[in-house]
């Protein structure tokens, strides 16, 4: 499974976020984290992968432009989990992933096997116990959860994930990042997660991509895409990168430039 | 797979959660039955309610008057205010999903409005329709601007970079340039043509006719399928309109038809028994603090609610004032915040 993206122009009303940009092709079976600066357009570039915003351009995963499709035959193969989560929602954790299958043109699939997969979708994440709670009782670090059980339970062959973890603890975090390198690896899926944090990204990303104002400042393994250079370059930090005890990339940021 | 059933407790939870939702929305059922027989059963003329349920099934045993009083104003009446309450409910709880906004319902975006402002057209400039009977020119025109005001909101909704808060705003931007122009009117009016203009503002089943209910129960039997079968996009829509289109919904055509029908079922009820607030807004919330927001269970909940209350409404408007009836739109709001208020007071979990 391999996704190309050529040429690819998006902007909200006239002002360009992103203009002709070119990404080498992306391989299943991976990894792959956006990272970059606010405002680098990182958002924007994962909705017009979903599909979410116009955009000009090529978006091909392996035989067909997505770009060609409607907002049905995209959810065939994408699922986005954007980063907002939904507010004061009256559904139970369960219902909520139900709807996922349920709603779109799978709806009319069995509801029975519709349950059973929700339900391994949450086991898959360890929420099996809040199946049953409400959506707004839980804490925000359970909502993303819940969040991210709704993008999996689709099965998509490209997972688009937009800071997944950010309301999560360090444990969870790693849980979460773990859980998607897993579901790359055993599904042979795309997947491209935005993500803050540099050295988590070094950490469970097997490429990295770094964008800067709309377009690619680095793209690479993470020691090729994330050295002092481009974070002084991007980011406006005087950084040190070394790779630890355990041979993992660390990054140490020393000032604001 | 193992030999035991996979998630056999979670199944068993959400089966009883599911059980307990449709026990609840039958409950609503019963009390909006209930509420139904005590309107019939409530006038001035004082038949026993045994009576009345054996001249509804029997019609023949009944006397000239009695058979009068019940088949052409206590029936009518009566069906109008369960119909009616189960419309605008219905047309609230849509509007409160497509537009993510607690506090749509047909009356916060300018239907009423509008279509008081058809009524006034009517009523006091005279505009009237040709090849029409006159009886029928009044909600006529009330509809024609009912609806046209929703096909507003759409033309704005189909334009680029429309978002749903913009929608909320241009909808309350109606209700004042509507409400400008209706007093613009009254200002010109005749002191009867004013009376008249404003009692109809009021909104009273006592303009209900068999007539008037067979359109109602016709635009209601056909809208409300088309929403049961919306129920799971719009309870995935709940999940924020990013989150509905990657699960491969088309959230503009789901907003369009759905504004279509809520367009069509307020539009016919205010044409018919003029402004009723407060159902559309307050029932979907009742029915959400009893059975949640899965649609398929939300909604049915939703008319039910709204039905009963109106209902109840009706039974109020006839005996709060010994001898008087009074315009059921006064008594909406009286009947359905005690209600609303003990659910609030007395909800110990959300869902």
């Amino acid at each position: 499974m391999a996704l190309h993206v050529t040429g690819l122009s998006v902007g909200y009303g006239r002002r360009p976020i992103i203009e002709g940009l070119d990404i080498k092709e992306i391989s299943g079976g991976s990894v792959t984290a956006l990272i970059g600066p606010n405002a680098a357009g990182k958002t924007t570039l994962l909705r017009a992968l979903a599909g979410l915003v116009p955009a000009k351009g090529s978006i091909r995963l392996d035989d067909v432009e997505l770009a060609s499709l409607s907002v049905a035959g995209h959810a065939r193969h994408v699922t986005y989990m954007p980063q907002a989560l939904p507010q004061r929602v009256a559904l139970t954790v369960l219902e909520a992933t139900l709807s996922a299958l349920m709603s779109g043109e799978e709806g009319s699939k069995s509801p029975a096997q519709a349950r059973l997969r929700a339900l391994n979708a949450l086991e898959r994440l360890d929420i099996s116990d809040l199946a049953m709670r409400g959506l707004d009782e839980l804490s925000g670090g359970q909502r993303q959860l819940a969040s991210l059980a709704q993008s999996i339970v689709r099965e998509p062959s490209v997972l688009l994930l937009d800071e997944p973890t950010s309301a999560l603890d360090i444990h969870h975090q790693l849980r979460v990042m773990q859980l998607v390198e897993e579901l790359a690896r055993e599904r042979g899926i795309i997947v491209i997660i935005v993500l803050h944090d540099i050295a988590q990204a070094a950490r469970y990303a097997q490429r990295i991509i770094v964008l800067e104002q709309g377009a690619i400042a680095a793209d690479g393994s993470p020691a090729q895409a994330i050295t002092p250079a481009t974070l002084a370059r991007v980011y406006k930090v005087e950084a040190r990168v070394e790779a630890c005890s355990r041979g993992f990339l660390q990054v140490i940021v020393d000032r604001a430039l | 797979m193992t030999d035991i059933s996979p998630h056999a407790t979670e199944l068993a939870a959400y089966a009883r959660l599911v059980r307990r939702r449709v026990l609840i929305v039958v409950g609503l059922g019963a009390l909006m039955l209930v509420a139904l027989l005590f309107d019939i059963a409530t006038g001035p003329s004082r038949l026993p309610l045994g009576d009345v349920i054996a001249g509804i099934l029997d019609p023949a045993s009944l006397d000239g008057p009695a058979r009068v009083i019940i088949w052409q104003v206590r029936l009518p009446y009566a069906l109008m205010a369960v119909l009616v309450g189960a419309a605008l409910a219905l047309a609230g709880a849509e509007m409160q999903t497509i537009l993510n906004n607690p506090l749509a319902s047909p009356f916060t975006l300018g239907v009423s409005s509008a279509a008081s402002f058809g009524a006034a057209l009517a009523l006091v400039m005279g505009a009237s329709l040709p090849l029409l009977p006159a009886e029928w020119n009044l909600p006529l025109f009330a509809f024609i601007f009912a609806f046209g005001s929703v096909l507003l909101l759409q033309v704005l909704a189909g334009m680029r970079g429309t978002g749903v808060e913009t929608l909320v705003l241009f909808g309350i931007a109606l209700v004042f340039t509507f409400n400008a122009l209706v007093a613009l009117i009254q200002f010109v009016a005749s002191q009867e043509a004013l009376q008249q203009l404003v009692f109809w503002s009021m909104g009273s089943l006592s303009r209900a006719s068999w007539g008037k209910l067979g359109v109602l129960a016709l635009v209601a039997l056909v809208t409300s399928p088309y929403s049961l079968a919306a129920s799971w996009r719009m309870t995935a829509l709940r999940l924020g309109e990013d989150r509905a289109r990657s699960f491969g919904i088309s959230v503009k055509r789901l907003r369009f038809f759905s504004l279509l029908r809520v367009s069509l079922l307020a539009g016919t009820c205010v044409a018919f028994v003029g402004t009723i607030g407060f159902i559309g807004l307050v029932a979907p919330h009742i029915a959400r603090i009893l059975v949640g927001e899965d649609h398929r269970f939300f909604l049915p909940a939703s008319m039910l609610a709204g039905a009963s209350i109106m209902s109840l409404a009706s039974v109020a408007s006839k005996t709060l004032v010994p001898g008087a009836l009074l315009p059921v739109g006064i008594v909406t709001a009286l009947i359905g915040v005690p209600f609303f208020m003990a659910l609030i007071f007395t909800r110990r979990e959300r869902l």
